[in-house]
């Protein structure tokens, strides 16, 4: 797309205005407070479906083979699933140990409860560098 | 992971245990293992960790039957026969009455005497009333061709958390079955059973060799986990004064091998499924014995992968463990007499680990 001339011109001027007005995004510590909680919020929803929360009818739960999520290594996807043969993301796993040791329904993966597991495994895996593809 | 080199089930079938023995064993290990002593050698075999699931009425979550019943018709399979079986607890999740009669139904096709030790999962609903019942004592010692065997329940835990106020027994063991529980509490012996212990151990002489099988490893590795018995260092102090000392257990699903002073430690494998080694869980250090040289990391997509049962061959008081993996390599972890410890028949040195062994 071109941009007109006047159009640089407003663009430039926006660039010229006092610093003030350009912090449209600043937050308090009560945010940061808020922000949190609500996250771990929906961690704590994750961590009880982790350990038992599903309903599936087999009863057999994520924790049984994972204990604090471990053995899962969120940092590693998306990675080549060799047994999917493809690029898989984690979520996608999460639907497969659903599918198969729990004999359950899949989750849509913008379910609620597929982001509560993801944020449960992801908050047992925290601060261990991220490392896409590793096998 | 390695398959094209997987001891395949026909394979291991048809070796039979004569060849288990000559034939999983680098020779030498053979050789050495053989002592002064003048005890007879024999086998035995060891399965354990089956957390058989009962869903309602006569329907039992598969996977695991399948784990129990498959190590089942493989030990039944040895020849010659081995001279027992122990069994190694946890044959329930939850306890009831019917996950253990069903366990103990499978069990039945076994063949050959079992001796059995109670898991934490069987114990925590009725406190161990319906085990005890069907099966018997849940600490006991016996004496089989020059090795005096003790089994302990190592799975106790203190009385103020058996008692508190819980909604129902089954409250209880699910809190207690739920391997990370931060609410759980950790493993006892005891003291009434330790002094049972102390006074078991008065009549054995010191060169007798000595095998004790519990549930939890009396060793100390990952607390969080249970991977843990609290009071460990007590019962290693009273197995001190004896030449030669091995202590088996179940519980924690993987291969885990140490040598503490006079003492090797074992654990065997679950028919269940693995469990992740405790290094996997990045938030807590744990206290994995280095000697360790870790299963591969189990493929999720193979259900047996990852689990299995053990062959175990007593060369006069010492013990090589031959680990029966379905769907992974089998081990073997025998002791080696001019190192003092167990030792991995294939993988011990660290050149000839391959990249499933590293786990993250």
């Amino acid at each position: 797309m071109t941009i007109t001339s006047t159009y640089k011109g407003i663009f430039i001027a926006a660039l010229l205005l006092p610093a003030q007005s350009l912090l449209a995004d600043e937050f308090t510590g009560a945010d940061l407070k808020r922000w949190k909680q609500q996250y771990m919020e929906v961690v704590d929803e994750g961590s009880k479906l982790f350990h038992g929360g599903l309903g599936n009818e087999n009863t057999v739960s994520c924790d049984q083979c994972h204990p604090n999520a471990s053995n899962t290594h969120p940092e590693t996807y998306p990675k080549f699933q060799q047994q999917l043969g493809k690029v898989a993301v984690l979520s996608e796993m999460i639907n497969w140990c659903i599918k198969n040791p729990l004999k359950a329904d899949p989750l849509p993966l913008d379910s609620a409860r597929m982001t509560a597991l993801q944020a449960y495994i992801t908050e047992e895996r925290r601060n261990v560098p991220l490392a896409p593809g590793k096998h | 992971m390695n398959r094209k080199n997987h001891f395949n089930r026909r394979e291991f079938l048809k070796r039979g245990s004569a060849l288990i023995a000559a034939g999983w064993l680098p020779l030498s290990l053979v050789e050495v293992a053989f002592g002064k002593t003048q005890a007879e050698s024999f086998t035995f075999a060891y399965i354990s960790d089956s957390h058989l699931t009962h869903i309602k009425g006569n329907n039992f979550v598969r996977n695991w039957d399948r784990g129990l019943t498959r190590a089942i018709a493989e030990a039944n399979l040895l020849t010659p026969r081995p001279d027992f079986i122990l069994y190694g607890g946890d044959i329930a999740q939850l306890g009831t009455p019917e996950e253990i009669d069903h366990g103990l139904d499978l069990l039945g096709a076994l063949r050959g005497d079992v001796h059995y030790v109670m898991g934490e999962h069987d114990y925590y609903l009725d406190l161990g009333e319906h085990w005890r019942k069907r099966i018997g004592p849940d600490h006991y010692s016996f004496d089989h061709k020059g090795v005096h065997f003790v089994v302990l329940n190592s799975i106790l835990t203190h009385d103020d958390w058996i008692h508190k106020k819980w909604d129902s027994p089954m409250h209880r063991m699910k809190e207690m079955a739920r391997l990370d529980n931060p609410q759980g509490s950790p493993f006892l012996v005891g003291d009434p059973q330790r002094e049972w212990l102390r006074k078991d151990l008065e009549k054995i002489s010191k060169d007798t060799p000595l095998v004790v099988v519990s549930h939890s490893p009396l060793q100390k590795i990952y607390k969080g986990w249970n991977f843990w018995t609290d009071d460990a260092e007590q019962i290693q102090a009273m197995l001190k004064p004896f030449d030669k000392v091995t202590v088996l257990y179940g519980h924690v699903h993987q291969i885990q091998y140490n040598q503490i002073d006079n003492i090797s430690f074992h654990s065997v494998m679950a028919t269940a499924w693995p469990w992740p080694y405790p290094s996997t869980f990045a938030q807590e250090a744990s206290y994995m014995p280095k000697l360790t040289v870790e299963i591969n990391r189990a493929d999720p997509f193979f259900e047996r992968d990852g689990t299995g049962w053990q062959f175990i061959n007593m060369h006069t008081g010492d013990v090589d463990v031959h680990d029966a993996l379905p769907d992974n390599r089998n081990r073997v972890v025998a002791f080696d007499e001019k190192k003092g410890h167990p030792v991995d028949a294939r993988y011990q040195a660290e050149a000839n680990r391959i990249p499933p062994m590293k786990h993250f």
